[in-house]
């Protein structure tokens, strides 16, 4: 386990170190100046100088990225070109407001979604089974910033039941929660739909296994087989399956951020991009691979730690 | 009387009897096959120009010169939606055409060379993957200075071809370890042959089923980047474009927001229906594992 470990942990990090190469190469590559972008195509040559000296654009490409990546390693993601305040600080500010989307709506969803997918595979064929295939189908398929601009209609706009914008007060936890439920009801119910239907294709192809019939023989009650047997086993893909959808919720909020104008890393990163901002933009990304990457990580070792063949492979 | 014959067993052999025995799978083929007559004749069915501006007749409501009313420069909402449909159709398939070309040729040579090749490809494959693929393409489209629906189909084939690549790799070293590809070494062809003639054909068949569930994938995320101001640039009519005009006037004028759902809903759904239908048949062992978008 533990060389699986180091190794998972590697690959991680060489991830990581790519995905950073290759957010440097786009930048480089960018058509323009990012001077003269910033600045405007008005900006004297001696304000595109003085900026360019500033920001270092004037050295050359290795030292400009030996710079960057020392600066990220060391936690220096820049400064904001707008308001001159740390990157890292602008970062770490909205990254709660994703995480916690993130994180409660993924919660919801596997509260309900797994109990709907083994209530489904138990009564397969039923009227239950097939309105929460439907169901789920029609969830997964509908664009989540879809779901959440119906939601905001529904509720928001029409009933007036929850607010329509903004994260909550800061400071006011209730307010907060407050500000959460239609956002994370918009993530929530796509991921429903996944996780019942994973759940139950699962539990079913665990009822055909040996083990199974064995239960049935010995007496058991056929809901002992299923939630203590066939659920427990059928808990594996499915966690594995919680935790990269986790991961793929970090860097994909963004819509339903935008939506909810919940300032989070995906609207900063948007925000950052649609004001030229680039400082903040690459410091939110890097952040945001990060994540993504340890995310990852945890999910495949977690998914190692429970079937030891994923190990040798 | 015998070549009708044939006629009916070949279909009841064949795929589209599949697709058609389940529900889901016919009801998937009548809405595509709506979206793309709506999409193929858009000229003739539009009322009006999806482009006409009438500004004495702003935000309307549905009424009989405008079924689903007009927009906030007083456009044909009906017009644009079907016209919108083009640019969805326009975007997403050559978008994961372009996936399929570069994935397929990168992942069987990184499957059939090996090595340290392999690796290296590998590598990029889960170097691109690493970005939150909505992140990519934002970050892509600002550094190139604005979208349009080249840039639009370049980007999102970029964040498909990873995976395509690393299925079709998987596929083809399993093959390349065949007899038949070995006999074909043995017989003096060259690399290119192996690959074309032996490799590519019985490597990329879940690759494809994979592409087909990608579709409706890729209608969603063009019409995401649209909605963010990033799509196809107006005047063109796009479906995300449509719901952000919705979005901002939600309060006054809910119909914008409500119909636009309704058209990109049945687009993603009957393309959702009918890639499912079409892995079920060709390949029943993948059913049980669903995609993350």
């Amino acid at each position: 386990m533990a060389q699986y470990v180091i190794r998972r942990f590697m690959t991680a990090l060489a991830t990581i170190f790519g995905a950073m190469v290759l957010l440097f190469i786009m930048i480089q590559f960018m058509p323009g100046n990012p001077a003269t972008i910033l600045l405007g195509p008005r900006a004297s040559p001696e304000i595109i100088a003085s900026f360019e000296e500033k920001m270092g654009l004037n050295q050359p490409i290795h030292i400009q990225f030996g710079k960057f990546m020392f600066n990220v390693f060391q936690g220096d993601l820049g400064k904001d070109v707008l308001t001159h305040k740390p990157v890292r600080e602008l970062v770490f500010n909205a990254l709660p407001f994703t995480v916690v989307l993130a994180f409660s709506g993924m919660g919801v969803a596997a509260i309900i979604g797994i109990p709907l997918g083994a209530f489904a595979a138990a009564y397969r064929d039923s009227l239950l089974d097939k309105i929460t295939g439907i169901l789920s189908v029609s969830f997964i398929t509908m664009p989540s910033f879809v779901k959440a601009i119906i939601l905001l209609l529904i509720f928001a706009v029409t009933l007036r039941w929850f607010p329509a914008t903004g994260g909550g007060e800061p400071g006011n936890v209730l307010d907060q929660l407050y500000h959460l439920v239609l956002p994370m009801t918009a993530i929530a119910i796509g991921w429903i739909g996944y996780i019942a239907r994973l759940t139950r294709a699962v539990v079913l192809d665990e009822l055909t296994e040996d083990y199974v019939r064995t239960a049935r023989a010995k007496g058991v009650s056929e809901r002992k087989t299923l939630y203590k047997h066939a659920l427990r086993t059928a808990m594996v893909p499915v966690v594995s399956f919680i935790g990269v959808g986790f991961g793929t919720l970090l860097g994909g909020t963004v819509l339903t951020e935008v939506v909810f104008n919940r300032p989070g890393l995906g609207s900063l990163i948007y925000n950052a991009v649609r004001a030229r901002n680039f400082p903040v933009a690459e410091g939110g990304l890097i952040i945001a691979v990060f994540l993504y990457a340890l995310v990852n990580m945890f999910a495949d070792l977690s998914h190692g730690l429970i079937d030891p063949r994923i190990r040798t492979e | 009387m015998n070549i009708f014959r044939r006629i009916v067993t070949s279909y009841k052999t064949g795929m589209l009897h599949r697709i058609l025995s389940s529900f889901s799978g016919s009801l998937g083929l009548v809405l595509i096959t709506l979206i793309v007559i709506i999409a193929i004749f858009a000229p003739q069915l539009a009322p009006y120009s999806p482009t006409k501006i009438d500004v004495t007749n702003r935000l309307a409501d549905p009424s009989f010169e405008h079924p689903f009313g007009t927009d906030q420069l007083g456009r044909d909402l009906l017009s644009r939606l079907i016209f919108g449909s083009r640019i969805a159709l326009l975007v997403s398939l050559p978008a994961i055409g372009l996936g399929l070309v570069i994935g397929i040729l990168l992942g069987a040579t990184a499957g059939y060379s090996g090595g340290n090749l392999d690796n290296a490809l590998l590598f990029f494959f889960d170097t691109i993957r690493a970005f939150p693929p909505l992140l990519l393409a934002i970050t892509i489209i600002m550094l190139t200075g604005g979208s349009n629906l080249l840039v639009l189909i370049v980007v999102l084939g970029i964040t498909r071809f990873p995976g395509y690549g690393r299925l079709v790799r998987a596929q083809s070293s399993q093959v390349s370890k065949k007899e038949f590809v070995m006999a074909s070494e043995a017989a003096g062809s060259s690399t290119p042959r192996t690959l074309f003639r032996h490799i590519f054909p019985n490597a990329i068949g879940p690759v494809f089923i994979n592409a087909a569930m990608d579709i409706p994938v890729m209608i969603t995320f063009a019409a995401g980047l649209s909605f963010l101001g990033l799509g196809v640039p107006p005047p063109r009519p796009g479906w995300g474009r449509i719901l952000r005009s919705g979005y901002s006037y939600i309060r006054t004028s809910p119909w914008m927001v409500i119909f636009g759902a309704i058209f990109l809903v049945i687009a993603t759904l009957g393309f959702t229906f009918l890639g499912e239908a079409l892995r079920d048949a060709l390949d029943p062992k993948l059913k049980k594992s669903p995609q993350l978008q």
